[in-house]
């Protein structure tokens, strides 16, 4: 085992530091680290946070992570914001909104740039979840970029995904063209201090009971929000209501609430079976992935530059059909069906 | 193969309120294709280390206003070495005196830029100081 791996299991920030730099760059190092550490990961609890720009995640993360450590859990923090297109560069502005963080060995924050990648989080995201993971943190908070309506990968890779709405953000309309509702665990509407969040609660519990197959509960209505925060005893267990939590993150307002409604989901994943079989999904997923990234490398070495060139100059002078275009790449390669 | 990215930690210590120059650099280094962690206003030494710490940096830079850079300096430097991050380069930009550069230097600042120093001298600063370190 590597003096990293080791290093890192003995709880060195250094190395653990280091090795997600590694895994960012893909650096060789990182492979061989990762499978040490796979039998050390599967301990932590994986909470995501998205939700549109503006709403106040990084805040909501920053309160969170206080009260986790009030409970005596330790904490990993995976920040992610957006790479520039034109540059390659990014400003990774999470840690402004994280300070009171700072100073607790309990915590360890890690800003990350999206280098490309789409859906909300960058390619390294998965593997740097897992080495907080093997490095022994109780909660790993993942905050994905601004998302707006397609960025649903935070839903793989968390086994609890907050959404974080903010009143007067967005318009009903808007809220359902985003399918990012529907991978809410739990829906935070956030700064419940400014005007307009009982009407934003109200479009956003009609929104849930309109995407559940359940019939819409009436019950509900007219309640408090956070009434709905825990699955109703006369509920299967098996399913799960999406609580609408109000907070108020600056001021650490609703926090113990949202607390409580990570908890009760993750108890539900537990005692459902949900929990083994979405860890298994995800898995089964990342394979897939990671075995098309290696199958795609493995055939594009085989394809003759030249060829390429000609194919695609076809494509480009639309004399060939992309589909088309791709049976005959293969067929040199001797892959065609 | 990898694919490696200048990571520089832009940080702001002590009390003065103004952080338009460290949003300026910031802006500078981000359009140079690296990856900035701003980490906004009055930040201690003890944040700024531990925030290079975790983000594992390449370059801590350093924007004081406030005349306390013979205090904070070393004190980052100091801070830096404790974590074994001494190769980490730090660079200060601000209002410096003319006479205190050659001491900042001798402390183990990398470099001090000074009002109106071109954006593209710092990035150029930066990438041949890391390019000399880097493995």
């Amino acid at each position: 085992m590597s003096v990293l791996v080791t290093d890192l299991l003995a709880g060195s920030q250094r190395a653990l530091a280091r090795l997600l730099t590694y895994i960012e760059n893909e650096h060789p190092q990182a492979q061989a680290a990762l499978a040490a550490l796979y039998p050390h990961t599967g301990k932590a609890h994986l909470v995501g946070v998205t939700g549109a720009p503006g709403t106040g995640k990084s805040s909501l993360v920053n309160s969170l992570a206080k009260a986790y450590r009030a409970a005596g859990q330790t904490v990993g923090i995976i920040a992610v914001d957006p790479t520039s297109p034109f540059s390659g560069g990014a400003i990774l502005g999470d840690r402004i909104r994280m300070r009171d963080l700072t100073g607790d060995r309990g915590v360890f924050i890690r800003s990350m740039a999206t280098r490309g990648s789409l859906g909300g989080l960058a390619r390294a995201t998965g593997d740097a979840v897992r080495a907080l993971d093997a490095a022994g943190f109780d909660v790993i908070l993942i905050e994905t970029v601004g998302a707006g309506q397609s960025e649903i990968d935070i839903a793989r890779q968390a086994h609890t995904t907050l959404v974080v709405e903010a009143p007067g953000l967005g318009d009903e309309v808007q809220a359902i063209k985003a399918g990012i509702l529907e991978i809410a665990d739990v829906l935070v509407v956030n700064k419940a201090d400014q005007p307009g969040v009982q009407s934003t609660v109200r479009a956003l519990r009609t929104l849930l009971d309109l995407g559940s197959n359940r019939p819409p509960s009436g019950l509900h209505h007219g309640l408090p929000a956070q009434d709905s925060r825990q699955p109703a005893a006369d509920h299967r267990p098996d399913e799960w209501q999406t609580p609408i939590v109000e907070t108020v993150a600056t001021e650490g307002r609703g926090i113990d609430v949202l607390q409580r409604a990570i908890q009760a989901h993750r108890a539900y994943l537990r005692e459902s079976g949900q929990l083994r079989l979405r860890e298994r999904q995800r898995q089964e997923i990342e394979l897939q992935s990671r075995l098309q990234e290696v199958l795609f490398r493995q055939v594009a070495e085989r394809i003759d530059p030249a060829l390429w060139q000609a194919v695609l100059d076809q494509v480009a002078a639309r004399e060939l059909a992309p589909a088309d275009a791709v049976e005959r790449l293969l067929q040199t390669v001797g892959l065609a069906d | 193969m990898t694919d490696r990215k200048l990571r520089v930690l832009i940080a702001k210590p002590g009390l003065d309120g103004h952080d338009r120059g460290a949003k300026v650099i910031a802006r500078a280094l981000r359009d140079a294709g690296m990856e900035v962690i701003y980490t906004g206003l009055r930040q201690t030494p003890e944040m700024i280390a531990e925030a290079a710490l975790q983000e594992d940096v390449d370059v801590v830079g350093l924007s004081i206003l406030s005349g306390a850079h013979m205090a904070l300096a070393p004190r980052v430097l100091e801070l830096l070495r404790a974590n074994d991050m001494g190769d980490v380069k730090v660079i200060v930009g601000g209002i410096i005196p003319d006479e205190d550069i050659p001491l900042l230097q001798a402390m183990g600042i990398s470099a001090v830029f000074g009002p109106g120093t071109s954006t593209e001298t710092i990035v150029n600063h930066i990438r041949q100081v890391v390019g000399d370190t880097a493995s």
